[in-house]
């Protein structure tokens, strides 16, 4: 039957088109989308459409300071979604030829954020176990952690780190984690004068 | 009776000193004279000495007082030294060699310059027709950064110190405790001691260099005649009066983990109570610290901590090298150097490779009362050329404002019992630190000093950031990396004596300008207010 046969053939046209879409069109679009590397990240694709680009924080050439690089990621319709977004890829791996300050393996167990602008980051043991010590380089840790969240999200004005849902003293015996943290850009490469205040 | 008189070395040679004569009319002849021509002549100047201890033997080094100021012939040191002394008429400086050291002066400038750093006197140096006097400070301040060996001066006991030699501080007490006298003695550092007991007399003879005694006043009895120190400066003897009759010998435990050793000596027919059980002794409360260790300065007591330790193993090198060896090590030699040269107590907040609590370790120096506190860390970057040292002290601003109040906040205005208002000062235990903030950066700054010029300093030298460490600690207090042992080269400079010993010695000589500093801000503080200071905020910028 005539009418049989269009309704098999629109069929087959519209699982072409769910085929190219799926396999073609969609990994193109991401390409295109110069997406940060996001290799052992779980960034959440189906907010991935959206993007927004924020500042995350690595270790400079010299090894003397951090320095600000603004990065696309995904973009969270809440502060705490976007929290998420903004560690997960400062936890991620750093653009040539910086190098990252978080020790190898650490990953976002989850993260909490207060009325009163306080963000609980909680990461699993590498980010102390796997930490390569020094007052220096355990700054640097801990600065992008609480740089890239304060920088990029107003509400949030300081950043307290828990390791497996715990309060820590340190990660490395150096820098007090007792309290949340506020922003601190001294050890961040300036620019602008005016920011390093 | 054997009765001595106690020996000091103290050689006053007063203008006003008259020896005996055998005219009655001459000798009030000539103390009328003297009488008449006193107040001139002690405005003018007076003579004293130091004992010079060196591997030698000691020796006399005459100074002289003018308007206040103790100073001491530079002939006499370049003598003794064997300094080359050079004069330079243009600019009316003058310089002191020793080997390639120089030491710069200039006339009507208190400021000397050691090896290219600068160097403050008390009092600027004098030309006299008996050539160039300086300050006695001198010795300590500037001398001892040429010499090819340490040389210290200790002030309060007139002593200098030439080399490596063993002088503890002892401090002898005398007390009657019903029939029995009890002596004793208070060693800092600890050294080791034999008893002896003679006829007449108990000698403890100790195996130092020489003693650096503090004795008790006057002690006549008929069980202890005396108690001085033996020709030979290395033993106290007590001279035993006629109703002796037994003595017995025991420690007790001081502070800063010290040992007091006791001597008990009993009339005839009276046995010493019981024998001596630490127990027993332990109730009786120990002699307060200030009894005990007196030096002539503001720091008593510092807590030396080496980062790390036990399970907490630290940065480590490409070699292998561990960063809690390289501070306990460090640690080591740094207390051994203190006690030796400065005669201040040092306590480590870990001996051996144990695991401490950061919260512990500045519990230790706040139990200690320690004066400062210095923690010792070895630094690591992801970047293998990243080197030098870097000091910390503490940042409040990362803490909010909780710590911010703490700081500034006023004394707090508070009723006591049986009416009435009392300010006190509340400062939460957990951030003692932010009452000596300004103290510490003075020190952080000082030890940048004294390193820059000895080894590799980091481009950001001197950082403020929140240490776990520095926050409960209720002194001035620093963190020291002393290098990135990331760093191949400086992983095996690390673990390098000599360069532990170039840390060691930069870090005594800022404890050194430290001190001064204190004092400074102490005579200021007096001269201003007419009282003691209780700990408050020195004027750094009055300092500088």
């Amino acid at each position: 039957m005539n009418q049989t046969h269009i309704t098999y053939t629109t069929m087959a046209i519209a699982a072409l088109i769910g085929v190219w879409l799926l396999f073609v069109s969609l990994p193109r679009w991401y390409e295109s989308n110069d997406q940060p590397s996001a290799e052992g990240t779980s960034i959440d694709q189906r907010t991935a459409l959206e993007t927004t680009n924020v500042t995350l924080f690595y270790v400079s050439e010299d090894g003397m300071q951090l320095v600000g690089l603004e990065r696309k990621i995904p973009h969270g319709d809440t502060t705490t979604e976007q929290a998420r977004y903004i560690t997960e890829a400062q936890l991620t791996a750093a653009p040539f030829p910086l190098a990252s300050p978080i020790p190898e393996g650490a990953t976002l167990r989850a993260i909490f954020v207060t009325e009163r602008g306080d963000a609980f980051v909680d990461l699993s043991t590498e980010i102390r176990d796997e930490h390569s010590g020094g007052s220096l380089e355990e700054l640097f840790t801990v600065y992008a952690i609480v740089n890239a969240l304060t920088t990029n999200l107003p509400t949030i004005s300081a950043v307290q780190i828990l390791v497996e849902g715990r309060e820590v003293d340190t990660l490395a015996g150096h820098v007090d984690l007792r309290r949340p943290l506020e922003k601190n850009l001294k050890w961040v490469e300036q620019e602008d004068s005016e920011d390093a205040a | 009776m054997h009765c001595q008189p106690n020996i000091t070395r103290l050689n006053v040679k007063s203008p006003g000193a008259v020896k005996g004569s055998s005219s009655i009319c001459l000798t009030l002849t000539m103390l009328l004279s003297l009488i008449l021509a006193a107040p001139e002549l002690l405005a003018q100047s007076r003579t004293e000495s130091l004992t010079l201890l060196s591997s030698g033997g000691p020796r006399i080094l005459q100074t002289t007082r003018i308007n206040g100021n103790e100073v001491v012939a530079l002939d006499h040191l370049a003598k003794i030294f064997q300094l080359t002394i050079n004069e330079d008429p243009l600019t009316g400086g003058l310089t002191v060699s020793y080997q390639d050291q120089n030491i710069v002066l200039t006339l009507e400038q208190s400021l000397v310059s050691v090896v290219g750093r600068l160097v403050s006197l008390p009092s600027p140096p004098v030309q006299t027709d008996q050539g160039w006097l300086v300050p006695v400070e001198f010795i300590g301040r500037a001398l001892t950064f040429i010499y090819d060996k340490p040389i210290e001066f200790r002030q309060r006991s007139r002593l200098v110190i030439i080399g490596d030699l063993s002088v503890p501080r002892v401090t002898v007490r005398h007390q009657l405790v019903g029939q029995e006298a009890r002596v004793s003695l208070g060693m800092t550092p600890a050294s080791d001691y034999q008893i002896m007991h003679e006829q007449d007399q108990i000698l403890i003879q100790f195996d130092v260099d020489a003693l650096d005694p503090t004795l008790p006043g006057l002690v006549s009895g008929r069980l202890v005649s005396a108690i001085r120190l033996s020709e030979l400066q290395t033993s106290i003897v007590i001279d035993l009066g006629p109703n002796f009759g037994s003595f017995n010998a025991s420690t007790r435990p001081a502070p800063g983990g010290n040992v007091d050793l006791v001597v008990t000596i009993a009339p005839r027919n009276v046995e010493i109570a019981a024998a001596e059980t630490p127990s027993s002794i332990s109730s009786e409360p120990p002699p307060p610290l200030s009894d005990l260790v007196s030096p002539p300065q503001d720091i008593k007591t510092i807590v030396i901590d080496p980062g790390h330790g036990g399970d907490e193993y630290g940065a480590h090198g490409p070699e292998g090298t561990l960063e809690k060896d390289i501070t306990l090590g460090v640690a080591r030699r740094l207390k051994g150097t203190i006690e030796r040269q400065l005669g201040i107590r040092v306590v480590l907040t870990r001996t051996a490779d144990q695991t401490v609590r950061l919260d512990e370790r500045a519990a230790i120096a706040n139990n200690n009362k320690a004066d400062l506190f210095i923690s010792l860390h070895v630094n690591s970057s992801t970047r293998s050329s990243v080197v030098g040292a870097e000091i910390f002290f503490l940042s409040i601003d990362d803490y909010g404002d909780e710590a911010a109040q703490i700081a500034t906040s006023e004394s707090q205005v508070v009723p006591v019992v049986g009416g009435g208002l009392r300010n006190i000062e509340v400062t939460l235990w957990e951030m003692a630190q932010v009452r000596y903030l300004e103290q510490s950066a003075v020190f952080a700054e000082v030890v940048e000093d004294e390193l820059r010029g000895r080894l590799s300093m980091s481009p950001r030298a001197i950082q403020q950031a929140p240490l776990r460490v520095l926050v409960g600690a209720n002194m001035p207090a620093v963190l020291l990396e002393m290098g990135f042992i990331s760093n191949s080269v400086q992983e095996q400079q690390l673990t390098s004596g000599k360069f532990q010993q170039t840390i060691v010695d930069a870090l005594v000589g800022s404890i050194i300008r430290f001190r001064d500093y204190l004092q400074h801000v102490n005579e200021t503080d007096i001269a201003a207010v007419g009282t003691i200071p209780t700990g408050g905020h020195p004027q750094i910028e009055e300092a500088r």
